[in-house]
């Protein structure tokens, strides 16, 4: 684990943020990172490492508001077929899950 | 994740224990295996994952292998390695320089990484390199390459490189074949090492060796040799 987004994460929430991890559970297709890819947001927006090829960090970083506030966590739908649902798609026809929750 | 589960999931991968982080997707409940009580099913498919390294999902579960670093074993402390370091660093890999030569490898020139000013054959015993290891040999000086090779061809490491030209692996090739090793075995050396991209600068070729090294470990058709 090169890129240790859980310790930069747990950084700031030790410094009194707000902070929501989202992690890709599954993929279909040609999606850019693999299972098990972190990305962290803040509540100030701060964020580190990534979930796609920059497609859909910003629609994730914008769910990630609601777990961060009521700890509730989400499973994300991303893809083609669920384009009218989030306005972002994956411009090279992947499909992917992403589970987000509040760290600690 | 709860502040308990994350600080039990750091401090697994600080002491370098293999975890897997399993979550519950309907409701985010997580375990962390195999140190906490699971159905056996759910064990094994944790246990299956941390050897496979891939994530994996069983029964409305998400299960997160978490394994110690790979390792990368530099005999060598020359100037290759140096560019290799943050490199191996950044693709995920603890390294470890080995050169007896205690000039060559000093703490400044090496920084954040793992020493060992041992003759290659005591620290590759020590080290035991395993099927997540990979072992480079940069010095060019049979007396310190050799016993290094010896050592990595019996062991399970998944990449195995000599730096040197094919007249020089040639005659290395001899030397391994009268210390017992059958050509099948040999044959598992990267000579000329790294990938084949004219490198001629220390970085270049840092690049290349460790571009190979990737390409083999993921079973990329660049990592075949004819």
């Amino acid at each position: 684990m090169s890129e240790d987004i859980l310790a930069t994460a747990s950084t700031w929430r030790d410094a009194g943020e707000a902070v929501a991890i989202a992690t890709v559970v599954e993929t279909w297709g040609s999606s850019p990172r693999p299972a098990g890819s972190r990305f962290a947001v803040s509540s100030s927006g701060r964020m580190a490492g990534s979930v796609s090829g920059g497609c859909i960090e910003g629609a994730v970083a914008e769910a990630a508001a609601a777990t961060m506030r009521d700890g509730a966590p989400q499973l994300l739908d991303f893809g083609i077929s669920d384009e009218t649902a989030w306005e972002v798609g994956l411009a090279c026809g992947g499909k992917l899950k992403v589970f987000v929750e509040r760290l600690g | 994740m709860t502040p308990e589960t994350l600080s039990r999931l750091q401090a697994a991968i600080a002491a370098k224990q293999p975890v897997a982080l399993c979550t519950r997707l309907a409701d985010g409940a997580q375990l962390l295996l195999p140190a906490d009580a699971a159905d056996n099913a759910l064990a094994d498919a944790a246990a299956a994952a941390l050897v496979a390294d891939k994530p994996t999902q069983h029964e409305g579960w998400f299960i997160h292998p978490h394994n110690p670093p790979m390792r990368l074993l530099i005999v060598g402390a020359v100037h290759a390695a140096q560019a290799m370091l943050p490199m191996a660093s950044a693709l995920g890999f603890a390294t470890t320089v080995i050169d007896p030569r205690r000039a060559f490898a000093t703490a400044e020139r090496l920084p954040g990484v793992t020493i060992s000013h041992d003759w290659p054959d005591d620290a590759m015993a020590a080290l035991q390199p395993d099927t997540r290891s990979a072992i480079v040999t940069l010095t060019h000086d049979p007396k310190i390459d050799d016993p290094a090779l010896d050592a990595a061809l019996r062991s399970a490491a998944f990449y195995i490189g000599a730096l040197g030209s094919k007249r020089t692996h040639a005659k290395r090739v001899e030397r391994l074949r009268e210390m017992g090793h059958d050509d099948a075995a040999i044959a598992r050396i990267r000579a000329p090492i790294g990938l084949d991209i004219k490198a001629l600068t220390a970085p270049e070729i840092g690049l290349s060796i460790m571009a190979e090294i990737i390409a083999t470990r993921r079973g990329a058709a660049l990592a075949q040799r004819g």
